[in-house]
């Protein structure tokens, strides 16, 4: 396979239809539009479906009503079209219909700004919508993944029959990066469950609702042991130099990236230093944490946020070790030199044996 | 009665095979529905069920239920069955009928969901004009919620948000949804029909099957109000509620064809048939066919170690993002790992613009260029903001007459020209930016002339500007080795 050097936006929507994806419903927005452009582009070649719904309320409920009828479809925003969208997205996951969803997160709250922010962790991870119910959420962190991970989002999302979200940040669905693609495209079976309008699909129905709280509980509950089986098989992590880390760093999305950066540079120095970097946020990769907790001595959590991801980070250490938090918001970016400044202070303070000499006379 | 007289007997009204025989929504009462007694939606519901009958469609229709009292259509209705989220059923609807065309796909909405909250959705799926068949059952009021005032109340009805009845003042007026959306292109048939007495119903009847075979014909969006009656929040007996129907709510909301475009209306072609699978990378541009084999075996042995950080920087329209893209490109070209990242929004927007380019034959860790080790200052605001972050040993490319004394620094490689104005008597100030990266690639030496015009080729596709291009790369090569020269 040949590499191609293209955008982080692009590369979803040609994973998407590679993956068998017919229907997008969108509504534009800094900055994912490209998304929806491209998929205007692509989609009606494919003999799919583009429509720009007159709101993300409409598009999300066009997702519903196509994933119904049984085709892959997704849509994509970014924070204020996702808000927007959380009412669709309980309705999904209470009718238990696959779709796939892209957030290219934005500044917020409110109208915020369109750079780059993590602020959107809270709604997409934990559900924004009303109910018990979860959504899978991936999280690239290069161009390659935009791709790739949007292919499993299309899987997931039908294996669990489970609206899945991948959430990228502006950076990496704006930026260029080599990707190469399968050269075969997939055309997923019509499921028996969908209402298609045909006489094998006649009878079959799409809800939601369950007026007697008895069969409510027990759907919740057939639900919550579906988000149970994923936490057990699909949680997903990657774990950069950790094998002798000291100091684990966290991040996810384009602060994974940084903080690869920082390790090559902290070690040149002298530091254990690895990053852990969730790729399924919702299932939490836990057990990663578990097992690095044995050697590491802390977690240094990064977020272009005040601290979203951080809570679930504390949650799956439960106490186990110190965990210390940086974090940046507005759009601005934690710089590779900040983030190893922070890491020296904190390394300082944990293990004031790893640190240089030189290094200690400055921080003293 | 002995057997052989029923066989004289002909069945010609019987139940709709469009319903189911029993209804599941509890264990008892399974020959009835949740409706009160007088309820309009019963008779809604057999006009529906017949029409689907008589039509033929029943294993391709698909219904789509609202909340409000119809959200158990699904109880009702063999069909397939979609239970829509509160005034967004033609929103499900469209996409339902896109993903399946060969479906038949009902949206049946009350006024609340309709004409209230899902407002935009339906004036949207109108004006598009959606090949799906619209019942929309107004009744003047919310009744599943205990008869809060819809946008349908009528002027002076008593509901329990309008205590003192509806006041224009306060309230606004009722909304005539077949009137507004009649107004639209895209609907081919609009008509509001009553349960007011038998003769209404009959009309109600034909309307309702028209709508649907106007659907089946491909002919478009079609809607039918029906005015119904709602006995028990109106605190009326059914046949007083009926009578109210024609005497009064008719007052408001006058019965009629409002749009009919089914005469002119052409049906809807097939949509084309889908490519084959063999064929979907090909039509995306990302089959190896497509993509260049690269000039990776062209390297040079001594850029083992390569790791070119490179910020562009300038006014926009200066071709910033795309020095930065060719750059990247031909990397990639030439077998290195690569990445190019835009600063995007508002930035672009106010006139500046910038770029990281990263190109390494280790994996790019950040894309993020914040100690550029070539930094390519197109103008001197660009200049200013990041010439101190230059690596020690780098290299400053600014386009000027002079370097500025305050942003002088040691321990940087400067050169400063005017690549636009070269660019300019070349042809075209444009190219200052090929100018610009002929000189950076002079500087560091590493990537193959083959990379460079293929990429080129690939991200400018006029051949007017490429050989333009080629030019001003030639002299900004020619500018370093004069440079160099000098010294």
């Amino acid at each position: 396979m040949r590499k191609q050097l293209m955008k982080g936006n692009e590369a979803i929507v040609k994973g998407a239809v590679l993956s068998g994806c017919r229907g997008f419903y969108g509504y534009p927005i800094t900055p994912a539009s490209e998304i929806t452009e491209a998929a205007a582009l692509y989609l009606p070649r494919v003999g799919g479906v583009f429509l720009q719904a007159e709101s993300e309320v409409a598009a999300i409920n066009m997702l519903y009503g196509a994933a119904s009828a049984g085709v892959r479809a997704m849509t994509c925003s970014s924070g204020p079209g996702i808000s927007l969208m959380q009412e669709g997205i309980s309705y999904l996951a209470g009718a238990e219909l696959p779709c796939v969803i892209v957030d290219i997160t934005r500044g917020g709250p409110g109208l915020g700004n369109i750079a780059a922010e993590q602020g959107d962790y809270h709604q997409v991870v934990k559900g924004g919508g009303h109910g018990n119910y979860r959504t899978i959420v991936l999280a690239p962190h290069s161009v390659q993944e935009m791709a790739d991970l949007t292919a499993l989002a299309f899987e997931l999302a039908d294996r669990y029959r489970n609206p899945v979200v991948l959430m990228a940040d502006g950076f990496i669905g704006q930026m260029m990066e080599p990707v190469e693609f399968p050269q075969r495209a997939t055309a997923p079976k019509l499921p028996d469950w969908a209402v298609a309008g045909t006489r094998q699909s006649r009878g079959n129905l799409i809800n939601s609702l369950h007026l007697d709280c008895d069969e409510l509980e027990a759907h919740i509950r057939a639900l919550e042991a579906k988000y149970r089986r994923a936490e057990q098989l699909e949680t997903r992590a990657e774990e950069w130099q950790t094998d002798d880390a000291e100091i684990v760093l966290v991040g996810y999305g384009i602060v994974g990236r940084i903080l690869k950066a920082v390790t090559a540079e902290a070690r040149a120095s002298g530091l254990k230093v690895g990053v852990l970097r969730p790729i399924t946020l919702y299932p939490f990769p836990t057990a990663h944490f578990r097992k690095l907790a044995a050697r590491a001595k802390l977690f240094m959590v990064v977020e272009m946020s005040t601290g979203q991801m951080v809570e679930d980070v504390r949650l799956a250490l439960n106490g186990a070790r110190p965990v210390e938090f940086l974090g940046r918001v507005g759009g601005n970016v934690p710089s590779h030199e900040e983030v190893l400044r922070f890491l020296n202070e904190q390394a300082l303070h944990y293990l004031p044996a790893a640190v240089p000499e030189e290094e200690r006379m400055i921080h003293a | 009665m002995p057997s052989e007289t029923m066989c004289e007997y002909e069945v010609v009204h019987g139940r709709p095979k469009a319903f189911y025989e029993r209804f599941e929504r509890k264990e008892d009462l399974q020959h009835q529905t949740h409706y009160c007694p007088g309820c309009g939606h019963g008779i809604i519901h057999k006009m529906l069920a017949r029409a689907i009958d008589e039509l033929g469609i029943q294993d391709k229709t698909i219904l789509v239920g609202p909340v409000g009292c119809s959200v158990f259509t699904y109880y009702y209705f063999d069909v397939g069955n979609i239970q829509a989220a509160h005034g967004r059923a033609s929103a499900v609807a469209t996409a339902a009928k896109r993903a399946q065309p060969g479906s038949v796909v009902i949206s049946y909405q009350g006024d609340g969901d309709l004409s209230a909250i899902g407002s935009a959705e339906i004036l949207h799926a109108a004006n598009r004009g959606e090949n799906i068949t619209v019942i929309f059952v107004n009744n003047a009021i919310y009744s599943m919620t205990g008869g809060q005032a819809a946008p349908t109340t009528l002027l002076g009805q008593k509901s329990t948000t309008t205590p003192l009845g509806r006041h224009a003042v306060t309230e606004g007026y009722p909304l005539h949804m077949s009137e507004l959306l009649a107004t639209l292109q895209g609907p081919v048939y609009i008509e509001r029909v009553g349960l007011g007495d038998n003769k209404q119903i009959v009309q109600a009847t034909r309307a309702v099957k028209r709508a649907l075979e106007n659907q089946v014909r491909g002919l478009g969006f079609s809607l039918v109000e029906v005015l119904s009656p709602c006995p028990t929040i109106w605190k009326l007996p059914p046949v007083e509620a009926q009578r109210w129907v024609r005497d009064v709510m008719e007052k408001t909301y006058p019965l009629g064809v409002f749009c009919d475009r089914t005469k002119e209306a052409a049906p809807r072609p097939e949509p084309a048939p889908a490519p084959g699978l063999d064929e979907i990378p090909r039509i995306l541009g990302v089959d190896d066919e497509s993509l260049p084999a690269g000039n990776a075996h062209r390297m040079v042995e001594t850029a083992a170690n390569l790791d070119l950080r490179v910020r562009v920087a300038g006014f926009g329209g200066q071709g910033v993002l795309l020095l930065g893209e060719v750059l990247a490109e031909a990397g990639l070209d030439a077998g290195l790992e690569v990445s190019w990242l835009p600063s995007y929004g508002p930035e672009i927007r106010s006139g500046t613009s910038n770029c990281h380019v990263r190109l390494s034959r280790q994996v790019v860790d950040s894309p993020l260029v914040t100690q550029p080790t070539v930094l390519v200052a197109m103008n001197e605001p660009s200049l200013h903001k990041f010439y101190r972050s230059v690596t020690p040993g780098g290299w400053i490319l600014y386009n000027g007459e002079s370097y500025p004394q305050e942003c002088g620094r040691k321990d940087v490689r400067v050169m400063t020209r005017q690549f636009t104005h070269i660019a300019d008597e070349l042809g075209d100030p444009r190219a200052g930016n090929m100018v610009a990266l002929g000189a950076l690639l002079e500087i560091t030496g590493v990537l193959p002339d083959e990379s460079i015009d293929g990429a080129l080729r690939r991200l400018v596709k006029n051949p007017k500007w490429v050989e333009l291009d080629e030019r001003a790369l030639a002299r900004g090569r020619a500018l370093v080795k004069e440079s160099l020269a000098e010294v």
